[in-house]
């Protein structure tokens, strides 16, 4: 499988980053050399072989469901790029 | 006097303990170290105030006669990929400019407790995306290493974790923290001289360090030798119940049960690691490193890992695949970054943020995940790699009936020229073919110095061990250590 240069496009629109079409005719040879090269996984015989999420065994530990945290929202906003009565703001997304 | 900066964090720690020198001594000693290397570039940001504070601690607690904390008087690195209270915490971008945590990452947290004082926040690879770092958005680290004969070429002190390699090899600090999800902490060890050891999958807490590959990322400490590693370690590691992945395992004590004795281990030497084009000094310090370990009292067997050429593009779909789902949360609204044009919707302020915000090899790596975790190339890519990397970590379950550990080299070549490697993202990619698959198997390994190349550059020996069994890759690092004798220094040139 290969890309072209709308698929890139449409990637990139996806992972919600700007790209011009410069960048996109750059990105189609980079992008496809790479899965080129992944795609050598097709020779390995997977059929009897389940995915594996977790290396090392280790059983999902659950805890009391209280809770634990809060009351912070001074800290929570003091990193936002822009931050208006206690809220994050973003441009206006309802008309 | 003591030149304590020659110092390693078991001599510092012991020296400020017996009163040989004061922890404020040591701290001023490598804040002026630190202060001269600018042409390193190995520090973002210095915190001399934080090494002073803690410096502060242990003098007082000597003087008190109080029992002192395990790393009192022992100033360290931090890579700048652990969010730091207070220190800005950027993982080398331009996203995370300026951004300064509210809390403290685990690990951080956890040497801080142990007494350890940080003298800065050390360059990587922008978000540890790179094996050369020559990705930061705060310029390349340079290694302090340069080759013989008058060649004053910068060379790569290896990547992700290159400031901290760097840093340590050029005495700036006695240890520092690494991360390493597919080789970051060995491989910048090995091209700078130095030791460095992931640990098991889980023996140190993700929270708080920015996230790259949530299945892969371990935090190790990266120091002059093994026991060093050891001791930092010990204080890094432990449960945390704020990392769900953290094992509920006590902390083993790995320095107290340092020993070098490996009769009764069997080594094993995979074959498929004599790979096409091996340079005949990687090869030939290899057969060095196996008679070490015959020496050391151990069986050497030959045994055979056949999925290993695959780990490598395993890697690059899973790695990719789950960094474009970290990375989603750089969005421009609660932390970093915001790019708004004038006039500008809300999806148009993510897509120019993140434009803006990421460099290119971390647009390249969101680009290929994203590729293959969408609809129609899932299963193709995605769970092919899951299904391939169940093979690669089995391969070394299977290989576990005929040895204890594994010794290889730790990367294909000594460190390479700033620049030699960028054109081409895939021979980039194969500076960690040998340390990859430890990473997609959750393996301890270790990289440890084995001897300097033609031109006179460090080459390291990779040791990989059983889950859990950090004391085995540690000792047989010890072995190989007291045998390689690497006493080689690069000439103070910054």
């Amino acid at each position: 499988m290969s890309v072209d240069k709308d698929t890139v496009k449409k990637v990139a629109s996806l992972a919600r980053i700007a790209i011009d079409d410069a960048a996109a005719e750059r990105l189609v040879p980079e992008l496809n050399n790479i899965l080129g090269w992944i795609e050598q996984l097709g020779e390995v015989d997977t059929a009897s072989v389940e995915p594996m999420t977790a290396v090392i065994p280790n059983r999902m530990q659950l805890r009391e469901d209280v809770v634990t945290d809060g009351g912070i929202r001074d800290a929570v906003l003091t990193n936002a790029p822009q931050g208006e009565h206690g809220f994050f703001t973003v441009p206006k997304v309802v008309e | 006097m003591t030149d304590v900066t020659e110092l390693g964090v078991a001599a510092i720690r012991d020296g400020v303990r017996k009163g040989d020198f004061s922890a404020r001594e040591v701290a001023d000693a490598f804040i002026v170290k630190v202060s001269r290397a600018k042409a390193l570039n190995a520090f973002i940001v210095e915190t001399p105030d934080h090494a002073l504070a803690a410096a502060r601690a242990a003098d007082e607690a000597v003087a008190r006669g109080d029992a002192l904390k395990p790393l009192a008087g022992v100033p360290i690195g931090m890579k700048d990929l652990f969010a730091t209270k207070g220190v800005q915490t950027t993982a080398a971008s331009h996203m995370l400019e300026g951004f300064k945590p509210v809390y403290e990452s685990t690990v951080s947290q956890r040497l801080f407790d142990a007494g350890a004082g940080m003298l800065g926040k050390l360059n990587l690879d922008q978000f540890a995306m790179g094996s050369s770092n020559e990705t930061s958005y705060f310029g390349n680290v340079i290694s302090p290493w340069r080759r013989g004969g008058g060649d004053n070429a910068p060379l790569a002190p290896g990547g992700s974790s290159g400031g901290s390699s760097s840093a340590v090899s050029a005495r700036l600090c006695p240890g520092a923290t690494g991360t390493d999800t597919g080789g970051s902490i060995r491989q910048p060890a090995a091209f700078t001289g130095i030791s460095g050891i992931k640990p098991t999958y889980g023996r140190c807490s993700r929270w708080g360090i920015v996230a790259f590959a949530s299945s892969l990322d371990q935090a190790g400490p990266m120091a002059r030798d093994v026991r060093d590693c050891a001791i930092l370690l010990e204080a890094m590691a432990g449960h945390d119940a704020k990392d769900s992945t953290s094992l509920n395992l006590p902390v083993p004590k790995w320095e107290e049960n340092l020993s070098a004795d490996l009769r009764g281990k069997r080594v094993g030497v995979p074959a498929e690691y004599l790979v096409d084009g091996m340079p005949s000094e990687i090869a030939a310090l290899w057969q060095q490193g196996i008679d070490w370990v015959k020496d050391a009292g151990a069986e050497v067997v030959e045994v055979s890992l056949p999925h290993t050429k695959y780990a490598l593009p395993t890697y690059y779909i899973i790695a990719p695949a789950e960094a474009s789902s970290n990375l989603a949360r750089y969005d421009g609204v609660r932390y970093g970054l915001r790019e708004l044009a004038e006039g500008a919707n809300l999806q148009e302020m993510y897509a120019a943020t993140r434009a803006a915000g990421f460099g290119a090899e971390v647009q390249r790596r969101i680009l290929i995940g994203t590729y293959v975790l969408s609809a129609g190339f899932y299963d193709a890519y995605f769970t092919k790699a899951q299904r391939v990397r169940a093979l690669i970590a089995r391969d070394f379950d299977n290989a576990w009936s005929q040895c204890d550990l594994l010794l290889t080299p730790t990367a294909p070549s000594a460190a390479f020229a700033l620049g030699e490697k960028q054109a081409d993202p895939i021979a980039m990619y194969l500076n960690d073919v040998f340390t990859v698959p430890a990473s997609l198997a959750g393996l301890p390994a270790m990289s440890v110095p084995g001897g300097l190349d033609k031109d006179g550059l460090p080459l390291g020996l990779q040791i990989i061990g059983r889950p859990l069994d950090e004391q085995g890759v540690l000792n047989a690092g010890l072995a190989i250590e007291q045998r390689a004798g690497f006493t080689a220094r690069p000439d103070a040139w910054w």
